[in-house]
């Protein structure tokens, strides 16, 4: 009996260390993603993303001769269940670094969690609360929306448009989108002549724009994500508005051009993540190779373009990546070497780490585009 | 105040757009209204699964349109019938069986056949937003200062031409008669020799019809994705409450007058609160005039 069962054990060794993964012990990465459920759109791609890099780096041989394997799963959106998943992570299937959770709300309350069990957590949502304060374990890889509305202001600063109206969605992208820039008019001495709302799901906007029409504006600034402001474009066009429109980065895809008609959408500038426009960027431009791969990789794997929610779990996988080959696979010392990341080009732009600032990008991550003939022109 | 003038010039201009607004996206909640209330009046339960063949009707149009590259009207044939197909498949799987059920699990019911139907719908067609081309041509027509889209005309032109059918059918055809009759004491009815569970799927195959249209006349507009059937349902609900269930003409005005409070709200009072409007109407009517704006207490319901 006793030989039989050492027999058995011998075969089950000889089996396990045939494959590569005996080598050396494998890296365990965690990813929360809200996959399915409200905020899919960010979900879905962020986990495609994951797992068509891990294949990648594993059939290169891994990471300094160890496989990634990951864990990854699916919050819904929901905060209470990234939490718990988070724990999971952590306690039963002993991850070095976590990437994600998908959304701002599921980031600001899993962030606790990170940062008593010391795991390093690479956030892919936007809001600012997530780096400002800065937290030990806390990083985060898409760009704050500020830095897009800056870019906005600075557009508009050159052309004299002093008095703006908001069109803002009554969701938490809008809401935090018209904080900011409700808070960087006042700081840059615009006035500010409406502020107005629509909800996520609202079909016609021409009540709201007509109130804006009033109140004779300089330039209108809209905070969405799809459909919303292509309804808006549409009903700018309808009311034969004239005031320059400018959309936010929450809409650079083509969907948003298909959507509002090729014709309404002529003139309208936006910030862009470099992802959605990087055909027409200068050929120095140190993102570019980072951006065609990406794009093309996922294209081949899953038959639709990347987007640039993709994005930030590639930035958050390469950083942990990076900081392992640096400084090595555990906790602590991966996130000190995110935290020293420099000039690492990713996705959604070059990432400079530093212990005041866990999110690491600036203005350069966002281009301004004009909408022509249907297309992208970058606007100067 | 020298400029005075010309400031309550442009106020009124204001006004007419909000009011054309108001009209366009009204007529387009009263043609989902209808559809509740036709059901409503058949069986005696709200079909919270409503707002889905709306939803169907755009989504199915656009796929027909863009994958199969048919040409508009057939496209849109199509997916009327496959929703109709629908709504029937719906009424003998999900309600028929169930008939002696009160009414209140039958709602609950609809409420789990619409969230079936979305899923599918979003595996099917995936979470995209679409648009199909206006039926014409999409430049606006402007009256004395307001604009409004040659779409909106096609909407409210298709809402009025069914409204006319509708009351055709329901007081000049011996089918529709026989709903009336239904509506108004099913054993009755029943007794007489009509055959109410066929009144029942026939109810349930008109309004998934005029779902279907209503989805397929706003998609222009108001684009479509798998989810858009939970708002637009709500507001053809309200719409609904407001013209007291009436298959008529209670409804139009009920989704008329919506839509103009809720543009004029968004207009002149805060744009924050347009959804809140609706419902503080929806609200109100309930506790102040249940049987609805344009009915006396006890009245047909057809």
């Amino acid at each position: 009996m006793e030989r039989r069962v050492s027999l058995l054990l011998t075969v089950v060794m000889v089996l396990v260390c045939s494959s590569a993964a005996c080598a050396a012990p494998p890296i365990r990465i965690g990813g929360l993603f809200a996959v399915t459920g409200p905020a899919s759109f960010l979900g879905e791609p962020e986990r495609n993303t994951l797992e068509m890099m891990a294949r990648e780096i594993n059939g290169k041989g891994g990471i300094n001769g160890s496989r990634i394997e990951l864990f990854v799963y699916d919050t819904q959106g929901d905060a209470t269940k990234a939490v718990q998943l988070a724990t999971k992570l952590i306690r039963n299937d002993k991850v070095v670094a976590i990437i994600g959770p998908s959304t701002t709300g599921e980031t600001l309350a899993v962030i606790g969690v990170a940062e008593k069990e010391k795991v390093p957590l690479i956030s892919c949502a936007a809001g600012i609360k997530i780096t400002q304060p800065v937290r030990k374990w806390i990083f985060k890889t898409p760009a704050n929306d500020h830095v897009a509305a800056e870019k906005i202001f600075n557009h508009m600063a050159k052309r004299r448009q002093k008095k703006i109206a908001l069109l803002t969605v009554s969701d938490s992208y809008g809401a935090s989108g018209r904080e900011q820039l409700k808070e960087l008019a006042a700081r840059r001495g615009f006035s500010l002549a409406a502020d107005e709302v629509y909800s996520p799901k609202d079909t016609d906007m021409t009540p709201q724009l007509t109130k804006i029409r009033g109140a004779k504006p300089d330039a209108i600034i809209c905070w969405g994500t799809n459909p919303g402001p292509a309804v808006v474009t549409r009903n700018v066009k309808q009311l034969g508005i004239k005031i320059p429109l400018y959309q936010s980065h929450g809409v650079a895809s083509k969907k948003y051009i298909e959507l509002s008609g090729a014709d309404a959408a002529e003139g309208i500038t936006l910030p862009a993540g470099k992802l959605a426009v990087y055909e027409i960027l200068p050929k120095k431009e140190p993102q570019l190779k980072t951006l065609r791969e990406y794009d093309q990789a996922y294209r081949k794997a899953f038959g639709v373009e990347a987007s640039t929610f993709g994005g930030y779990a590639y930035d958050g996988l390469q950083l942990v990546v990076g900081a392992i080959r640096k400084s090595g696979a555990t906790p602590d010392r991966i996130r000190a070497g995110i935290e020293q990341t420099r000039n690492m080009v990713g996705v959604s732009g070059v990432f400079n780490m530093s212990a005041a600032d866990h999110n690491g990008l600036d203005l350069s991550a966002f281009e301004m585009v004009r909408i022509s003939k249907g297309d992208w022109v970058l606007a100067h | 105040m020298p400029n005075c003038g010309c400031e309550t010039e442009t106020m009124s201009h204001q006004i007419l757009q909000y009011a054309l607004s108001g009209l366009s996206t009204g007529a387009i909640y009263s043609l989902i209204g209808i559809g509740f209330a036709i059901i409503y009046n058949s069986t005696g339960i709200i079909n919270f699964a409503q707002g889905e063949f709306v939803m169907l009707g755009g989504m199915m149009t656009y796929f027909f349109l863009s994958l199969l590259r048919l040409p508009m009207l057939a496209a849109m044939c199509l997916s009327i019938l496959l929703t109709t197909a629908v709504g029937v498949v719906f009424e003998r799987l999900a309600i028929r069986p169930l008939r002696n059920a009160n009414p209140l699990s039958l709602v609950i019911i609809t409420i789990g056949g619409s969230i079936l139907i979305r899923g599918i719908a979003m595996l099917q067609f995936g979470k995209d937003t679409h648009s199909i081309p206006a039926f014409s041509s999409n430049e606006p027509l402007v009256i004395a200062d307001a604009t409004i889209l040659p779409q909106n005309l096609w909407i409210l032109g298709i809402t009025f031409l069914i409204i006319a059918a509708n009351r055709y059918f329901f007081y000049h055809t011996i089918n529709g008669k026989a709903m009336r009759a239904c509506s108004h004491n099913r054993r009755a009815a029943s007794l007489v020799g009509i055959g109410v569970k066929r009144m029942v799927l026939i109810s349930f195959a008109i309004s998934s019809a005029l779902g279907s249209i209503a989805g397929i006349i706003t998609a222009p507009l108001t684009m479509t994705s798998y989810d858009v059937g939970i708002m637009l349902g709500l507001k053809g609900f309200c719409a609904a409450i407001i013209g007291g269930m009436s298959s008529g003409v209670g409804t139009v005005f009920g989704g008329l007058l919506l839509g103009i409070f809720e543009s004029l709200g968004a207009g002149l009072i805060s744009s924050g609160y347009k959804d809140a409007i609706a419902f503080i109407i929806l609200l109100l009517i309930l506790f102040i005039r249940p049987q609805g704006l344009f009915r006396k207490a006890e009245t047909e319901r057809v």
